[in-house]
């Protein structure tokens, strides 16, 4: 093919000099998305702490020390009992015994630490059984007293003992596990609730739209805890653990979705638009097809986020309602179900380490909404 | 404008006969009824009630009906403003309520005045002087803002109030208002109690708020008509205020109509924690009692309440937005 | 360029750069030229070449962070008392009172996109209204009538209605006419135009330009229209300046520019231009290469990279300076031995 172009007329000018070679770089959308949340402070520190929580949640078992349900009502209230590092100047844990003594004045047997004897500590101790994630019999714990014959339910106490007795940090531990497990499971079901029904409202549109829309109008203008107390309350007292579990967490997510709908029907409705969807159509893809393959990858980040900054409002609902006595009740442990028993004033000012549960609950929320809001940054496009 | 009115008009109605209809489902999901809880209760307390006596509690409570007829029968009566008795207090529902719905509403509103009072300014500062000491500061408070919910926030205020200043934080009223008639003491003294509550209700809506406002904000404060008020010669300060603060205001106004429900909510449980004499405390009782006219008629008016609230919000938006007004959008 | 009359604003050796935190961004790096009164002065160049952000630096509303690092803007008008007098806008502050008594009274600005020029929750009266009022010391009443009567100079039918409406309401070329009343209310030596066509159709366009050219004609005031429409400029302009990365690389009377331009960079450009006359079939020049990043950028002229006439050793070196060309035209080119060291 002879050149069109005829010279000194018209001609392009020519690649004379040093022509600044345009490198092209290839990232995946994932990448970007990486690059851009790594870039944001908050978000990565977030992280870790969700991170490190959810660790938690796997070796709940291991960290606990005491059984959880272990109660002596004379343990109760017992202030928190520090761990002492070193002894004589050498590394070598230890706590002061627990010693019980008769008040003269109430003739109450109370406990109080004994200075001179001292019970140290290991680490990888035995104490009492579980299985481990479920499935491994094991009976290590990461501390413990189990070298000497004292009982680790009547020594260790590092951040104090309930009522009943019961070691708080043991306790803390597996209602942490307990408390981010349902907020998981309730994201899940909101989370497909959500897709679902925000999905068939923007991409049908029409009839249906209009019917979910109100639905989740109505819904969001209704105070929602007054509803979540009564159908929390309407269970019936005899349900079995795994049985109210499962019913709290249906009902925290049956008020949750309406948030995640929206944000899938907005994006539905905004891509519905959108030239390459109109292409996929026209060369041939069905309707399953073209919302799976080519829509749902274009928002799955904006999910993502919008999921991740819904987690906390359920963490949130299941401590509330747990907080009144209408979630879960004991024997389960959450969040909420501890910090029931700081209600009162005047235990708290005797008992403050009760008040100890609502640093992880605080901290929990913080780390979801600043890693939500750094996915969300790192997923809009349009973003600064 | 008139078909704007109407149709969120339509919108409040129909919200209001889905909150009538969930709340009658809510309180029917329990299984057995009133007098089933009255008969445990009763043989608790040592005295037995027989299945006849039982049989004509049931009839006397229209408990033997199935449940569409129930609900209509309830319904009627809410109409002729017959709220029904209150079967553990055995005096009428409203009576049992009396003054708690309208301090519900006093206490909600204050936290949400006490959240615009915040919010905005606040808002607007954290826009203009993005990434400025006080921007870091005020998103740091909003974060804790978010962070700790209301009736945490209540309850680490009244421990400190007992352990360090030795007050008993709670209660909207003194002891010797507490039962007395209105007047104007009783409400000075309301008015001197309503802080702590207004604060601790409202502080996490306030987060909210101070973040839609400051994104919102920066959002407008990049667009050309900010250009244009500068090259006309106004001051900084008069050109954002006039300008992208107005403009910025309008989809601030429009989430005042899902603040309400929340506001109201939170103050169930904070009720609860700071012992306000609001319906929070007593729907707890009720739900446990299970005593359906009381809970329902008040998971209804909490219902009502916030429908009222979002429709006089979007009220409020039509007149602020002109847009709205106009029919243009 | 007639020396003369002295001009309205003399812009001199003016560097404005944006401190981001990756990097600094020399948007303007030492444009010179003059603004006279009933002259237009057309300022042409690619997207991102730095022709806003001079006209934003005139009047002293560049953004955060972007700050005037050197140079000098002079503005000569009649000060009170009647007496001539030179400022130099560079050291107002750009919220003090007497920039701002320049901004609207003095200068006018009415730029690209009339849609959101405007605040969507305010009347367009109410905006021209608060412009004279800022200025002028007029009652309210009065200041309506005026905006009215400028709304009907522009040419809006039935402004006493228009005056009421909101930008919404109106159409397209309604807007960009009640823009350029809104700028031209309080009367300014000076209107800068900043891509006033850009957003609208060409028959509109057409109307616009001769809108400008008739107020100009009624006025006597100076046009500074900002454009990467070749075309516009020459229907429009008197003189041209020709911008490459923020720097002037070209500049003189119309005619000139446009017959016999000097710089290859305004070669390339007139080059592109699809004419009626060019040979059929051919392929359209365009210039190589794109324009670098504003944190890449090549060193010495910074247009050498896609220069046609690049000459190695010299124009990688060191950065060409303005220097006349015959008695009307400058150059910033090494290609001319005036120009450049």
């Amino acid at each position: 093919m002879a050149d069109f172009i005829a010279p000194g007329q018209g001609a392009i000018p020519g690649e004379s000099g040093t022509m600044v070679e345009e490198r092209i770089s290839v990232a995946t959308q994932w990448q970007l998305m990486w690059w851009r949340f790594r870039k944001h402070h908050l978000a990565m520190i977030g992280t870790i702490f969700i991170l490190l929580f959810y660790a938690i949640v796997v070796m709940a078992d291991f960290l606990a020390y005491s059984d959880p349900s272990a109660s002596e009502a004379q343990r109760g209230l017992l202030s928190p009992q520090p761990i002492h590092w070193l002894d004589n100047g050498s590394f070598s844990p230890y706590v002061n015994a627990m010693v019980g003594k008769r008040d003269p004045v109430t003739f109450k047997r109370v406990y109080a630490p004994d200075a001179d004897k001292k019970i140290p500590i290991s680490f990888f101790a035995q104490g009492f059984s579980y299985k481990f994630l479920g499935l491994f019999p094991s009976n290590i714990h990461l501390i413990g007293v189990g070298a000497t014959d004292a009982k680790t339910e009547d020594t260790l106490f590092i951040i104090g003992t309930d009522v009943q007795g019961r070691d708080l940090w043991s306790r803390l531990m597996y209602a942490t596990q307990t408390s981010l497990v349902i907020g998981l499971v309730s994201v899940a079901l909101s989370l497909f609730l959500g897709v679902l029904l925000g999905g068939l409202s923007g991409y049908y549109g029409g009839i249906w739209d209009t019917i979910i829309q109100r639905v989740i109008e109505i819904l969001r203008s209704i105070p929602t805890i007054p509803l979540w107390m009564g159908l929390a309350a309407a269970l019936p007292n005899d349900w079995d653990i795994t049985a109210v579990y499962f019913s709290i967490t249906v009902i925290i997510s049956l008020i949750g979705w309406t948030e995640l709908a929206r944000v899938v029907r907005g994006r539905f409705l905004s891509l519905r638009e959108e030239d390459f969807v109109m292409a996929a159509e026209l060369s041939g893809c069905g309707k399953f097809r073209i919302i799976f393959r080519h829509m749902v990858p274009s928002f799955m980040s904006h999910i993502i986020a919008a999921t991740t900054l819904a987690l906390p409002a359920m963490i949130l609902s299941e401590t509330s309602l747990s907080f009144l006595g209408l979630g879960l009740r004991p024997p389960a442990v959450s969040w909420g179900v501890l910090l029931q028993q700081a209600q009162n004033v005047q235990a708290l000012a005797i008992s403050p380490w009760l008040l100890l549960p609502v640093l992880p609950v605080v901290v929990s929320i913080l780390a979801f909404n600043f890693m939500g809001d750094g996915l969300r940054d790192a997923a809009d496009p349009y973003g600064v | 404008m008139l078909a704007y009115i109407v149709r969120r008009f339509f919108l409040a109605i129909l919200t209001t006969v889905a909150i009538s209809v969930l709340s009658f489902i809510v309180i029917h999901l329990a299984p057995g009824d009133y007098v089933t809880a009255y008969i445990a209760q009763a043989s608790a307390s040592g005295s037995i009630v027989s299945a006849a006596e039982a049989q004509a509690l049931r009839i006397q409570y229209g408990l033997d009906q199935p449940m569409h007829i129930q609900y209509i029968r309830w319904i009627s009566l809410i109409m002729q403003g017959n709220f029904g008795m209150a079967m553990e207090w055995g005096r009428p529902v409203m009576e049992v309520i009396g003054d708690r719905l309208t301090l519900t509403v006093v206490v909600s509103v204050a936290a949400i005045i006490f959240t615009w009072a915040m919010a905005l300014p606040i808002g607007i500062y954290s826009a203009v002087r993005q990434y400025s000491i006080g921007d870091y500061i005020f998103t740091f408070i909003g974060f804790f803002g978010l962070a700790v919910p209301g009736f945490m926030l209540a309850l680490v205020v009244m421990y400190l109030g007992f352990v360090y200043f030795n007050t008993s934080i709670g209660g909207l009223f003194s002891a010797q208002y507490a039962e007395a008639p209105w007047g104007l003491d009783k409400f000075w003294d309301l008015m001197a109690h309503l802080p702590i509550p207004a604060v601790v209700l409202g502080l996490s809506g306030t987060a909210q708020m101070i973040r839609i406002m400051r994104a919102n904000l920066l959002d407008e404060l990049r667009k050309p008509y900010v250009v244009t008020a500068r090259a006309k010669g106004m001051s900084e300060r008069r050109a954002i205020l006039k300008y992208p603060v107005r403009v910025a205001l309008n989809p601030f106004a429009s989430t005042i109509g899902y603040l309400f429900p929340y506001v109201v909510s939170g103050s169930i449980i904070v009720s609860l924690v700071l012992s306000l004499p609001t319906v929070g405390p007593l729907l707890l009782k009720a739900l446990i009692a299970q005593d359906m006219f009381l809970a329902g008629t008040i998971i209804l008016m909490l219902g009502v309440m916030t429908v009222i609230g979002t429709f006089i919000s979007d009220l409020v938006l039509m007149w602020i937005d002109p847009r709205i007004r106009v029919g243009g959008q | 360029m007639e020396k003369s009359l002295k001009p309205f604003i003399s812009v001199q050796n003016l560097k404005t750069y944006f401190f981001a935190d990756e990097g600094i961004t020399k948007a303007v790096d030492g444009a010179s030229f003059d603004l006279y009164r009933e002259k237009t002065l057309g300022v042409v160049g690619e997207s991102g070449c730095g022709k806003s952000v001079t006209a934003r630096s005139i009047l002293r509303i560049v953004e955060r962070p972007g700050k005037i690092v050197e140079g000098h803007i002079y503005l000569r008008r009649k000060g009170a008392g009647g007496v001539e007098m030179e400022e130099d806008l560079t050291t107002l502050k750009p919220d003090s009172r007497e920039m701002r008594d320049i901004r609207g009274k003095e200068i006018g600005l009415v730029f690209q996109e009339p849609m959101t020029s405007f605040s969507p929750v305010h009347t367009v009266g109410s905006q021209i209204i608060e412009a004279i009022l800022l200025h002028q010391k007029v009652s309210k009443k009065e200041a309506r009538n005026r905006a009215i009567e400028q709304l009907r100079l522009v040419g809006i039918p039935k402004p006493e209605r228009r005056v009421d409406e909101f930008a919404f309401e109106l159409s397209g070329g309604l807007r960009q006419r009640a823009m350029i009343a809104m700028a031209l209310s309080c009367d300014p030596t000076l209107l800068i135009a900043d891509e006033p066509t850009t957003a609208l159709d060409v028959t509109t366009q057409a109307q616009i330009l001769d809108l400008l050219r008739q107020l100009q004609e009624q006025r006597g005031m100076a046009i500074m229209l900002i454009t990467h429409n070749l075309g516009v400029v020459a229907e429009m302009s008197d003189d041209v300046v020709v911008m490459y990365l923020g720097r002037v690389v070209e500049q003189g009377p119309v005619d000139d520019i446009f017959h016999a331009p000097k710089h290859p960079y305004t070669r390339a450009l007139l080059r592109s231009i699809p004419s009626i006359n060019s040979a059929p079939r051919v392929k359209l020049p365009t210039i190589s290469g794109s324009i670098p990043h504003p944190f890449n950028r090549p060193p010495g002229c910074a247009f050498h990279p896609r220069c046609p006439e690049f000459m190695p050793g010299t124009c990688d070196k060191s950065e060409p300076e303005l220097a006349a060309v015959g008695d009307r035209q400058r150059v910033s080119c090494f290609l001319y031995p005036l120009g450049g060291k």
